[in-house]
Formats: structure tokens, sequence, C-alpha cells
């Protein structure tokens, strides 16, 4: 355990978040911590997703949304005007739930994101950077004679590695995960979270689970999601083993969800 | 206790309802089965009874001549005996003379020129232009039999008929028995079918004219369509969003589609000839109006295609932060490609057919020259094809009927080339 107390790396104050005439989020407040892994749990349908996609504003393009409240990435609003979203979600990258790797070589699938952001000047770097991050994402090794192959052609625990390994070739200070290991069998799912517990030195991870020993295995800091609200935040031992709300404790006990 | 245990599910359908349901599964099967047997069973017919018609098209005959080619009809320099039509007439008649020495009089000699097709004159100028070493010289020429001759010897069964049924009377058939026991009558390969415009003669009409017509006219069709229709339907799609005017356009896309083809032929002549003035009856013309047509098809297939194309693909690419021009043309329209592509096929395959919209801007007119760029006036395949029907003589069914083989053999090219497009875009994911 370290003790120098950890930066804030997204501070979120009264969110709210209106799919036409339903409310998903009512005035949900958290921070979130630099090089964490935050995970956010509850049942179906509490909003915890929503939450996830406001962090890189994947939810603008949604018909009829409305975002109420702030989200301060370092201390810059990220639904300010000025913030080009192109460099957000450069800085917060994005695992989703299914693998979804493009259909093209394994090597052009972690490549796209440094050529459109212009990160390599020439190919030996491009080599660079793909090499470096499909080694951090721990697949290099099952992978680097068939780099022209295509990515789907891979297993799904592969696939999601190499979306992760997509996700970090852009270097970002933040990535999402949207239940990243839900479609993945017992043996991928150790992989990609030993990966996650690795990738934590260097960036901030926000992971939504359903699966609550997940949540206990890899996460630094638990938030609760009710009906659209944090019903409880904090250290992942405490809120597991102490839990204050009562919803907390049905939840985690398994009464509902 | 039976009773009991006939509640189990597994109890519910008795043998009998077990075989009814079998039975509707292969009535269903067997509904299937037979149409597809009658589609292909008229196709079938349908090809057959083209090809029967049509084979003989690409065959024609021949009758060689002893042809003087005398210095007097030549004696000018050789652009100018082009002009001296008649004059070659008469060295086919000295021919004839001398094949026939029994011809008496001129009714007789007038007779045996019907043997011959009037263009068989232009061919022997065409000799001299190739050849100027002919001149003075008697050579063994082949030149084309007429029309009807042409028909006799594709069908002898005339022979049998009475002769008020026949085209030809006992005398040019005894003619034709001459030559063919002289070996002067040939059936070759219709090499002119395929190199020609169009004539007043069956046996010299050829399809090139309407061919190079219709590649034309596809080629400016596809330039216009293509670009355009993919244009509008990834703004549709992708940039548009949703309001009341959009939703407006897209009905009216939809609508469009649906159009009956004349009506965009009255367009064209309204517009693109009475107002903008371009030159009538060409193929530019021809395919601005039939890309009028196909464009809404293919507008409505790549938005379909644009659809498909998955949106955990979308989100992958947008979690990385391209940008929406990036989005779209790295992933959207390459994932969509082949249903692009298919949609288009389509659409080009109705416009290569289409003949009403292409009769409103002047297409129908009687075109001997090949067109050698889209602005001279052409007619496309299936003009022709409806030209040469409405002509009185025989010769013209069997071109006819070669012309739709043509017309069928380039559609069936453009559908291969499609396959092969799709299949170089085909992708898993």
């Amino acid at each position: 355990m370290s003790f120098k107390s950890r930066k804030i790396k997204f501070s979120i104050s009264d969110l709210s978040l209106f799919y036409g005439d339903k409310q998903a989020l009512f005035g949900v407040d958290l921070d979130i911590l630099e090089q964490e892994v935050t995970a956010l749990i509850g049942p179906s349908g509490c909003g915890k997703s929503s939450f996830l996609r406001c962090l890189n504003r994947m939810n603008d393009k949604i018909d009829n949304i409305q975002i109420k409240g702030q989200i301060a990435l370092d201390g810059m609003d990220i639904y300010d005007r000025s913030l080009d979203i192109v460099r957000l979600r450069a800085r917060v990258g994005m695992v989703f739930q299914k693998p979804n790797p493009f259909p093209k070589s394994i090597f052009d699938n972690v490549a796209y994101g440094p050529r459109i952001h212009g990160m390599a000047n020439n190919a030996k770097d491009l080599d660079a950077i793909v090499h470096k991050s499909l080694q951090r994402a721990g697949l290099w090794d099952e992978v680097k004679d068939r780099l022209d192959n295509p990515g789907t052609g891979l297993s799904g625990g592969q696939q999601q590695r190499l979306c992760i390994a997509r996700a970090i070739a852009v270097n970002p200070e933040v990535i999402l995960m949207d239940e990243p290991c839900s479609a993945l069998d017992p043996i991928a799912t150790a992989k990609v979270e030993k990966l996650i517990d690795e990738l934590r030195e260097k960036l901030t991870i926000v992971i939504v689970t359903h699966n609550l020993q997940q949540a206990a295995r890899v996460s630094q800091k638990v938030a609760f999601f009710h009906m659209g609200k944090i019903v409880e935040a904090g250290d992942t031992a405490e809120i597991f083993t102490n839990p204050k709300d009562e919803r907390t404790q049905d939840y985690l006990t398994g009464r509902y969800g | 206790m039976t009773e009991k245990s006939s509640q189990h599910p597994s109890n519910f359908l008795t043998s009998k309802q077990l075989h009814k349901r079998r039975k509707a599964e292969q009535r269903f099967k067997a509904y299937g089965i037979s149409t597809i047997i009658i589609v292909i069973s008229v196709l079938l017919l349908l090809l057959t009874g083209i090809i029967f018609k049509g084979y003989s098209a690409f065959t024609k005959t021949e009758i060689a001549l002893e042809i003087f080619y005398d210095p007097k009809v030549f004696k000018e320099s050789i652009p100018k005996a082009i002009l001296k039509m008649r004059d070659t007439g008469s060295l086919i008649r000295r021919a004839l003379q001398k094949e026939f020495p029994d011809i008496k009089d001129s009714d007789e000699i007038r007779k045996a020129l019907q043997l011959i097709s009037p263009n068989a004159r232009i061919s022997l100028i065409r000799k001299v232009v190739e050849d100027p070493r002919l001149i003075g010289t008697t050579r063994l020429t082949w030149v084309s039999a007429s029309d009807n001759i042409n028909l006799f010897i594709k069908k002898p069964q005339q022979r049998k008929l009475p002769a008020y049924q026949r085209q030809l009377d006992d005398q040019k058939i005894a003619w034709i028995d001459q030559l063919r026991e002289r070996k002067k009558l040939r059936q070759r390969f219709n090499v002119q079918f395929f190199t020609n415009g169009d004539s007043r003669e069956p046996e010299q009409a050829g399809i090139l004219g309407a061919l190079m017509g219709s590649f034309y006219t596809m080629l400016v069709t596809l330039l216009l369509a293509f670009p355009i229709g993919i244009g509008a339907a990834i703004y549709l799609q992708e940039f548009a969003g949703k309001s009341r005017l959009i939703s407006l356009l897209e009905l009216n896309i939809s609508n469009l589609a649906a159009v009956p083809s004349i009506i965009f032929g009255l367009l064209g002549l309204a517009v693109f000839l009475n107002f903008m003035d371009f030159p009538r009856s060409s193929a530019l013309v021809g395919g601005m109006t039939l890309s009028l047509m196909t464009m809404p098809i293919i507008i409505l297939a790549a938005r379909a295609a644009i659809q498909a194309v998955p949106s955990s693909i979308r989100e992958a690419a947008e979690g990385l932060g391209a940008s929406r021009v990036q989005l779209v043309f790295h992933h959207i329209v390459p994932l969509a490609m082949p249903g692009i592509l298919t949609g288009t096929i389509l659409g080009m395959a109705r416009a290569l057919g289409e003949s009403a919209p292409l009769l409103m801007i002047g297409m129908v007119a009687f075109v001997v020259d090949i067109p050698h760029t889209p602005l001279d006036p052409t007619t496309v395949l299936p003009v022709q094809i409806f030209s040469w029907l409405r002509n009185p003589e025989q010769g013209f069914i069997e071109n006819t009927a070669a012309a739709i083989m043509v017309l069928l053999l380039f559609l069936i090219l453009m559908n291969l080339a499609a396959i092969v497009f799709r299949k170089r875009f085909d992708h898993k994911w």
C-alpha cells in the first residue's frame, strides 16, 4: 500500500441523464482516482453503462439524449464546447462488451488508432507501437507470426485482448471497460483480469461488471449503482466486507440483481 | 394413472399429430420445389426459343463471282470511285452474265442481280481501296448473297412449298443449285453482324453500333449514378440526422425508385434536350436519363447496406477517436461495399434493358454509323431489338433473336463482374 495520495482523474458532479422523458441517472457524484481500477456494479438497468459512456461522450449521438451536470477530466470539463471530442477519445479509450476487432489484419487493428492520430512518423515507429501494445496486452507471443491474419480469426479471448491492445496503442490515460469479460470463458477472463491489474500501473481503469467476484478481484474502488443513483462508493475491501447501505448488502448477498 | 401421464408435454402430441406435422412440412417443400421447376422450365423455354430463332444470324451466305475489276470503272483516283456505285453494279452484272450464259433479257438479269446483296457493290469498292492492284484483273470474289437467298439456304424446307408461298421462284432456285454444284456458294461466320452498324438490308445489319451505344450509355449512367448515389446514401444515413425535411426526402427517394421509366424519358426530353440543348440521340443524354432512374435504386441499396454495418464496428472506431469522415470512409463504406455493388448492378441491369425512356430522347433513330464518343448519335441494344422487330424483312427476325442473345450475354457479363467485385470486398465480422 502506498501512502501517497492519488490524484483525482475524473471528477463527476451532479450528473443527470435523460433518454427523452425517461431519466436514467439522478445527480450522480463520483471521483475516480488515477492508477486505480474503479468497478461499477449494480443490477441491470441501473444506469452504470450509461454513466460509463458519458465519460468519453459515447452517448452524444443517441437521439433525444440530454445530459446535465459536470464531468471534469484533470479539471477540464469534457462537455465544454471548446473540447475536441477526437482528442478526448484519444485520452479516454474504450473496450466493449463484445470483442469488436475491425475486419482487418491484426497489425492494422492495433495500428489504426496511431495512424489516425498521426502518432507514428514512419513505418518503423508504427511497428514499434504495435509491438509494444500487443506486448502490453499479453498477446504478442500468440500472434507475432501472423500479424497479417485477420483479427476476426482469433479466439474470443484473444480478440478481446486485441481490442485492449488497440485501445492502449493510442496511449490513453483512462480506459473504460463495459463488461469486457461477459463474452469470455473463465481462462480468457483470468488473462484479461491479469492484464487489467498490470495496466493499472500506468493508467486509470473504469470497469462495469456484473461479476461481483471480478469486481472484488480487480478493483480498488467500487461504486454501487441502483435505480440511476450511486448508493454507496468506496474502497473495494470496505464495501465488500462491510457495506453500510442495506441495498448494497442485499445486492452483494445475492438477494436481487 | 394413464390420464395423468398424458399431461406430460411429450405426450401432448400423438403420433397422428406428429404425422400431420411432418406431412405439412413435406407439402411445403413440394410447393417450393415445384415453383423452382416452373421458373427454370419457363427460363429454358425462353432461352431455347431465342437461341433456336437467332443462331442462324451468326452465319451468312456468300456467292463467288468472277469479277473483272474494270479499269474504266476505277480509272479515277480511289476516293472518287466510291461515288460511282452504279458502275460497280455493272461489274456484278457482267460477272453474273458470265456465270449464267443462259440469261437472255434484262428481266432475267435483274432477277439474277437479286441474288446478290445490294451492299456487294460497296464491298467491291472497299476491296479496291484496300488493294489497288486488283484493278485490271479478274478475280474470283466472294460477295454477300441477298436476304432471300440467305434465308433459303438456312431453311431449305422452303423448297417444298408451292411457288406462290415461296420468296424465290423456280429459276432462282435453279441458279442457286447451279452455284452450289460449282462450289460457288458458301456459309460463313457472320463477322459483319459484330462489326457493322445498322442497315436496311438484314444481311448487312450489325449489332456493333447498338453495342457501343449501350456501352457508352452504361458508362455515363455508372459514372453519374454510382458516386452521386453513394454520396447521397452516406449523407442521409450518417450525417443528415433526423428532421421533417429529411424524412420527406427519404420518402420521395423511395417513391422515385417506383416511378415508371417513361416519365424519366419525358424529363430527359424536357430538361436535357429542350432546355440544356445536349446532342439528341446521344449516349450522353441516354446515360443521364437512365442515371436518374438508377440513382434511387442505388441510394436505397446503399442505405440498407450502410445500415447493416454492425454498430460494434462504429463504436470501435468512435471509441478510438475516429472522426465522422474517418469512420465513414475507413470502415462503413468498405464494409457496405458488397451490398452497395449488388444494388448498383441491379440498377444497371435494369437500365441496360430499358428502352422506353430512350425512345423519348430520340435514341430510336436509324443510325448506321458506329458511335465513337458518347456525343455521337446512337441507339442501344433494347431499342435496336425493338427497331429490327418492326422491319418487314424476314431476315430481321433472326437478327432480332441474335441481338437478344447479345443483350443477355452483356447482362451475364455484368453480373459476373459484380460477383468478382463483391468477392474482392467480402469479409467476415
